[in-house]
């Protein structure tokens, strides 16, 4: 399979990436080999494999439900560009 | 043409924790914002989510109560789009292998008739934070304090026909998580709300209509209203040649409209994919056999019992089931009382209820303790006042003035039940109306009433009523 510009453009935008014009004809080819790789690996028959979840043959630790988190708040916000009333501000989003 | 309805209910129901689902941080409802969003909440780079252990149980608790499997292994998975309230640029959620999947939930109509509603799957995920689009100088405030906290999104099948079964099924679920004491059903601070899928297709057809789904609906009056709204939306616009888009919609309770929202985002690609930062979940059988063991009676149980142990019609033990506490304060009636359930429940659905939407109070808020209704309850059993006197004293106890011996104490409420003193009254107004008494006597059977309210009316209610007939009916005719 490979990708068509519209196809990077498209992807771009869900990542909120930009790209220059002249990069994109690399980013199409790259991308179509990754795809092709899939692709081969797809050959493969894998009908009675479990799909990984994890690369790493292990379980998920759970942790006790116990509130050990203290307001930082002034600290996480010294670093923040802009607050105002304890709020972090952003530029207008509105639907 | 004829149509049928069809729709299916994705409800997020906030998960009753003490921290959020992958952070230590409080989700203590109504905090200064921000006060209660930490490194991971925030998304700071270098920070490692970890699971609640308490957030597997609850979703377990669901999956058992509504005999769905509750997954060996599930898989959190990222959910790819950008908002600034979800600062990660991913939701963590759960995709392919969701904790909990396949159950049902069995619903009863007005008709009484029952009616199961399938439950495809429950997963896990955490909720956003807040946006606050206020005047910040053309900017917007964003609140972190409800990022993380963990949600069970509950998705059915579409088996829901009409905007009453959808308000039943709903209804249904809030008290079941309440029941397992899973989320507290708070519909006004957001920890139950709803996403409605309809569809509508001509009947006897058997494939679905292009469905479209209506967003963050925070009350039972909303779904209804909403569900209308839109099922008359789609029949108009197919009846006149349209075609239906598969959209996002929103509601708007002021205007009673549903509008389309964020159709630019329309093709939105999650691009899902296991989230690398969590390992898969692994439940254990032993853990199961935990917490079936800590399961708490369900309403349906309770429904059985409240009919087979006290007796009581389905409708009654329905309406005392439908939340864990009204049951809980019924039950305490009973036992005080020691017997005389149905009169409990008559007393709790009447007097009880009605005051309580009166004043729009919880059942937590009743003025009127089990103990002080039980109280009353004796009171009417030994006949020391009437059903209809009992109501003066539940009023006077509900205004906190006593219990019910010193309500009917002080305001001198005890019923006569002195023959003597009765036979007293009925002779004189016999002889006061001479009138009444011949026509009653020449067949005009109706009359009785009359004489029975004048006696009434001469002893301000307190005569015992049985008592009453039984001297009336003997002095009238002799």
């Amino acid at each position: 399979m490979s990708l068509e510009k519209s196809d990077v453009e498209k992807i771009a935008h869900l990542a909120r990436l930009s790209l220059s014009e002249d990069d994109i004809p690399v980013y199409a080819e790259n991308l179509s080999n990754i795809l092709q790789l899939v692709e081969q690996m797809d050959q493969v028959n894998t009908d009675d494999v479990t799909p990984m979840a994890h690369p790493l043959d292990a379980v998920q630790r759970l942790r006790a439900d116990e509130v050990t988190e203290a307001n930082q708040r002034e600290k996480f916000q010294s670093i923040a560009p802009q607050v105002e009333n304890g709020l972090y501000l952003v530029p207008k989003v509105i639907e | 043409m004829e149509w049928e309805v069809v729709i299916g209910l994705e409800i997020h129901a906030q998960l009753a924790t003490n921290s959020k689902i992958f952070s230590g941080a409080s989700t203590a409802y109504g905090a200064e914002p921000n006060t209660q969003a930490c490194e991971v909440d925030l998304a700071l780079p270098g920070v490692l989510p970890v699971l609640n252990k308490e957030v597997v149980k609850m979703a377990t608790k669901f999956g058992l109560a509504t005999g769905s499997t509750v997954a060996q292994r599930s898989v959190f998975a990222r959910k790819n789009y950008f908002y600034p309230d979800l600062p990660k640029g991913y939701q963590i959620s759960q995709f392919e292998l969701p904790i909990v999947h396949n159950g049902k939930l069995e619903i009863v109509l007005d008709d009484g008739a029952t009616k199961t509603i399938g439950i495809t799957r429950a997963h896990l995920e955490e909720d956003a934070g807040k946006s606050l689009h206020e005047d910040f100088h053309g900017m917007t405030g964003i609140d972190l304090n409800r990022a993380g906290t963990p949600l069970l999104e509950i998705v059915s099948e579409p088996d829901i026909r009409s905007a009453k079964e959808a308000v039943a099924y709903m209804k249904k679920i809030h008290s079941l998580v309440q029941y397992l004491e899973i989320c507290d059903g708070n519909m006004q601070e957001g920890s139950f709300r709803c996403d409605v899928n309809v569809s509508v297709r001509p009947k006897g057809q058997k494939e679905f209509g292009t469905r479209t789904e209506t967003k963050n609906l925070n009350s039972f009056r909303f779904v209804e209203k909403a569900i209308h709204h839109e099922v008359q939306r789609q029949i108009e616009i197919i009846e006149n040649g349209g075609e239906i888009i598969q959209q996002t919609r929103l509601y708007n309770p002021d205007t009673d409209e549903t509008r389309s929202m964020r159709s630019k985002e329309e093709a939105n690609d999650y691009r899902y994919f296991p989230d690398p930062d969590l390992l898969p979940v692994m439940i254990e059988e032993s853990f199961i056999e935990q917490v079936k063991s800590e399961m708490p009676e369900l309403p349906d149980e309770k429904k059985q019992r409240f009919m087979s142990d006290f007796g009581l019609k389905a409708y009654d033990a329905d309406v005392l089931t439908a939340s864990r506490e009204l049951a809980n304060y019924f039950e305490a009636t009973v036992a005080a009382v020691a017997g005389e359930a149905k009169l409990c429940a008559n007393w709790v659905q009447g007097e009880v209820i009605g005051a309580l939407n009166r004043e729009g109070m919880e059942i937590s808020q009743a003025q009127v303790s089990p103990a002080l209704l039980a109280g009353l309850i004796k009171r009417i059993q030994d006949n020391t006042v009437s059903q209809k006197i009992a109501k003066q004293v539940f009023e006077a106890m509900w205004n906190g003035e006593g219990d019910a011996d010193a309500v009917i104490e002080s305001k001198g409420l005890k019923q006569v039940t002195d023959i003597g003193l009765i036979e007293q009254v009925i002779d004189e107004i016999i002889a006061n109306n001479p009138g009444q008494l011949e026509q009653y006597r020449s067949g005009k059977d109706k009359l009785f009433g009359f004489f029975v309210g004048q006696v009434m009316k001469q002893t301000q209610g307190k005569a015992n009523p049985a008592q009453v007939n039984e001297l009336l009916r003997k002095k009238l005719s002799s």
